[in-house]
């Protein structure tokens, strides 16, 4: 087993990791840096798998990957926004709606 | 830090659901042949026949302009929508800080203009080796930051139009670019093989503006927001 299954499975458990910490955590900032986690590991999945090659890597993956992270930066920018405006709306950091017994909406 | 334990309580559906999906995606990775060529041999061969001599940067404007051009526009998009929910209309030109010391200061007078030149070094360079608009863009747009966090008022023009200008001249100039061949007999995209290293630099130069004046905006429109809550 060589290296680039390290990165991909690495890629995998950041991605798993990433995908309990967005349905788990109510606060919405750790759900922006969930986010961003399960992105990290989705690059890390394309660019370990894409280095499967005898000689170069191949660049197709590695370019999606640039694609990809400027379209992250893209993502968190609005989601911080978002969360930011909705505090200084609501005051709240969390969807849930205060004395709901943590009712999730 | 009552609430600590109860949030750190393991919640069992979300874990199930990230088990089983980790499950899939791992039977998924594992499951894939151990060695494969993918495209890197046609991309090769094609690079060296577009001209461009860095392989990434020749599938990234060229072979899969398509997706490069969307992902500009899903940088625009997100831009606007930044700056839309802004909380001050002069949210890109207001100072930020005026607590910037002297060695900040001295060191951004020092560095901003290095970070320029280090931008244009790596546009150019992306047509033989790593680098291009948004590497580029990335030190535009950390030089940006860097200005505004030293305490450095901007320009006014830089909340008004000239700067939606800036923002808007990467993707323009790319539509521009990639419709042009749909006037004579080409598809969308197709470059003309005897201007296509020029055209490619210009989109390159324009992209690098708009990314750093975007990475720019995407920060100070927030940023500035706290600063205001914190003083009033």
């Amino acid at each position: 087993m060589s290296s680039h299954y390290v990165y991909a499975m690495g890629g995998v458990v950041l991605f798993a990791l990433g995908t309990y910490a967005l349905l788990a955590r109510p606060h919405l900032i750790h759900k922006v840096i969930a986010a961003n986690f399960m992105g990290s590991g989705v690059f890390l999945v394309l660019i370990g798998l894409g280095n499967r090659t005898a000689a170069e890597p191949d660049p197709v993956p590695q370019a999606m990957v640039l694609t990809g992270i400027v379209v992250t930066v893209a993502m968190t920018a609005l989601g911080l926004a978002i969360v930011k405006r909705y505090y200084s709306a609501t005051g709240m950091t969390t969807l849930d709606a205060p004395g709901e017994d943590g009712e999730r909406r | 830090m009552s609430r600590m334990p109860e949030r750190r309580r393991i919640r069992v559906v979300p874990l199930l659901v990230s088990l089983v999906l980790f499950a899939i995606v791992m039977r998924a990775v594992l499951a894939l042949p151990t060695s494969a060529e993918g495209l890197s041999g046609a991309m090769t061969a094609g690079a060296k026949a577009s001209g461009i001599k860095n392989v990434v940067t020749a599938v990234l404007l060229d072979f899969r302009g398509y997706d490069t051009l969307l992902e500009i526009a899903v940088l625009m998009l997100a831009t606007v929508a930044v700056l839309s929910l802004r909380a001050r209309p002069d949210a890109l030109s207001r100072k930020i800080t005026d607590t910037a010391g002297p060695v900040l200061g001295s060191l951004t007078r020092a560095f901003v203009p290095i970070m320029i030149v280090v931008a244009g070094h790596l546009v150019w360079i992306g047509s033989s080796g790593p680098g291009g608009a948004f590497q580029g863009g990335a030190v535009l747009g950390a030089a940006g930051i860097l200005l505004a966090l030293s305490g450095y008022a901007r320009p006014r023009w830089s909340a008004g139009r000239p700067m939606r200008w800036v923002l808007a001249v990467g993707l323009l100039t790319f539509i521009g670019v990639a419709l042009l061949p749909l006037f004579g007999d080409g598809t969308l995209l197709q470059y003309p093989d005897a201007s296509r290293k020029d055209l490619l630099l210009l989109v390159e130069v324009l992209l690098t503006l708009s990314i750093g004046a975007s990475l720019t905006s995407l920060f100070l429109a927030s940023a500035s927001d706290t600063s205001a809550e914190e003083r009033s």
